[in-house]
């Protein structure tokens, strides 16, 4: 995309019919740290990459609970992604209060969209610069929705957004079709799977990954670090070799399970130390 | 209030004062009604009467109605308050209707906002003069609430408005048992009608039963109960206390 005279108003047609500022919010939300939504018949799972300003910060929370059967991860403007967390909030509590009874995700995501497409027809406002991956159950069991800058919503089986998220896709294409029937506990190992794409070579740790779930009968909630990292052992192997996929015959996976959990429980600074160990 | 003030040309003029009018007493009325779950669902009996005060006047009320898919209104007290619920509702569930989605309001939903409605009216001291029975059944799961003029909401297996609340509910509590019969269930309201129409002077001999299951909701054709009058007290009910009528 290149700079042109049709690009300074959100609310200025290109001749061929685009809104370059809708394009560009849209771009924003390709910078951000991923995030990673994949649901079953009754599960959905959202999983995002912890991304720190710097080593000393802490990271940013991009995945928030917005009921007790709604979740969402956003991935672009974070700023813009709490607001509207805030807003989707609201509006459950809200339903909550005068029905008594959880507010369908379905319409939840048509309220966030008619929201954004408001910011694309004013001169005064601005696209919001954040995707939002929106997980949720209603009277028809449980749902994936990507909300875009635009005011599109799609819904998904699974969906990966970000930086690198392509290759999250790439291995979520080759998935989604046994997701629908899958466990509770396959459906979260597929996502750390997922985010393990996306880091492209950087050894996955559970300090690395923040990983949520809900469910038919479970209210939204995180999975401790400990919960996570026996996931990661499960498949992940002493970083100088290979990643499988996940076949390690017991004696492996047990000694490769301390050497990420040390390091893991250390700095955890993300550096690529060498395992110690030696097989 | 307005004030109506003669001038020299024998005009009358308005003058409405700034305070808005508020709902001071009830003109047209129902009385009770009562309902109760049993196998299938809900049950729900009314007689078609509409009072102004104390004559019968109106005899063709229909105090029941079906909201959405999955629930049935029935309302006792105010009659144009009732008309105005059901526009409410008629709202509430075409807006839900125009969604499409799959999602529906079921009946806890459709209580829950009547509950919101009559409580906010309360506090601003202008009420829809109603107590309400809201039945349904939704995914097999029966449901019964009550919500009353000042915004008091539960639910339970067998409620009944006004009158009923002391004629028909010791009844209930005697003789109604879960997973009764439609037959059953049916001779049980005609119990708590029959009494509410010896003892209730603004009942009227000519009721509908309504009755709503998974299926839907259906309302009867209106019929009368036989009633028998030549109990040994009524024949001189004044025979123990001279003077009284």
């Amino acid at each position: 995309m290149f700079r042109n005279q049709y690009d300074t108003d959100v609310t200025t047609w290109s001749p061929t019919g685009r809104l370059f500022q809708v394009e560009y919010a849209m771009e924003a939300v390709k910078q951000g740290s991923a995030a990673i939504g994949l649901r079953s018949r009754s599960h959905v799972v959202l999983a995002c990459v912890n991304k720190a300003q710097s080593e000393l910060s802490s990271h940013q929370r991009k995945i928030f609970k917005v009921d007790d059967h709604i979740g969402v991860a956003i991935a672009g403007l974070t700023a813009d992604g709490r607001v509207l967390s805030r807003y989707m909030r609201s509006e459950s509590i809200n339903h909550s209060f005068t029905y008594e009874s959880p507010l369908p995700v379905g319409r939840l995501v048509v309220h966030l969209a008619d929201k954004a497409q408001v910011c694309t027809q004013r001169s005064w406002k601005r696209p919001y610069g954040v995707g939002l991956l929106v997980g949720g159950l209603d009277e028809s069991g449980a749902h994936l929705y990507y909300n875009c800058p635009s005011g599109n919503y799609f819904e998904y089986q699974a969906f990966a957004i970000g930086s690198r998220s392509q290759a999250a896709k790439t291995y979520l294409e080759r998935r989604f079709e046994s997701f629908g029937d899958s466990s509770r506990e396959d459906l979260i190992k597929d996502a750390i799977l997922a985010v393990r794409e996306t880091l492209q070579g950087e050894t996955l740790k559970s300090s690395l990954c923040t990983v949520s779930i809900l469910g038919v009968d479970e209210p939204f909630h995180f999975l401790d670090q400990e919960a996570i990292q026996k996931v990661i052992d499960t498949f992940e192997k002493v970083p100088e070799e290979d990643e499988g996929e996940g076949e390690a015959d017991e004696g492996e996976a047990e000694a490769a399970a301390a050497a990420p959990a040390e390091q893991g429980g250390g700095a955890g600074a993300g550096d690529q130390d060498v395992a110690p160990m030696e097989m | 209030m307005t004030f109506t003030i003669p001038i020299d040309n024998g005009d009358a003029v308005k003058i409405a004062e700034a305070e808005s009018q508020r709902t001071l007493y009830p003109y047209v009325t129902g009385t009770s009604i009562v309902a109760i779950k049993y196998k299938d669902g809900v049950l729900m009996a009314s007689d078609m009467g509409g009072s102004y005060g104390s004559t019968l006047r109106y005899k063709n009320i229909e105090r029941m109605q079906a909201i959405g898919k999955h629930s049935l209104l029935g309302a006792s007290g105010e009659i144009s308050d009732f008309q105005e619920i059901l526009r409410y509702l008629d709202e509430l569930t075409l807006n839900d209707n125009m969604w499409d989605d799959g999602n529906s309001l079921g009946p806890k939903e459709i209580h829950n906002y009547l509950t919101r409605v009559m409580y906010n009216r309360r506090n601003k001291f202008n009420p829809l003069w109603n107590t309400l029975v809201l039945g349904g059944v939704k995914n097999g799961k029966s449901y019964l609430g009550m919500v009353s003029m000042i915004g008091v909401s539960f639910e339970d297996d067998h409620v009944a408005t006004g009158f009923g609340n002391h004629l028909a509910r010791p009844i209930l509590r005697d003789e109604w048992h879960a997973d009764m019969s439609f037959e059953d269930g049916v001779k049980l309201l005609e119990k708590c009608m029959r009494v509410l129409l010896y003892r209730d002077r603004s009942a009227i001999n000519k009721l509908q039963i309504a009755k709503i299951t998974e299926e839907g909701v259906t309302v009867s054709q209106p019929y009368s109960l036989k009633t028998f009058w030549e109990f040994s007290s009524f024949h001189n009910p004044t025979a123990g206390a001279e003077g009284s009528w």
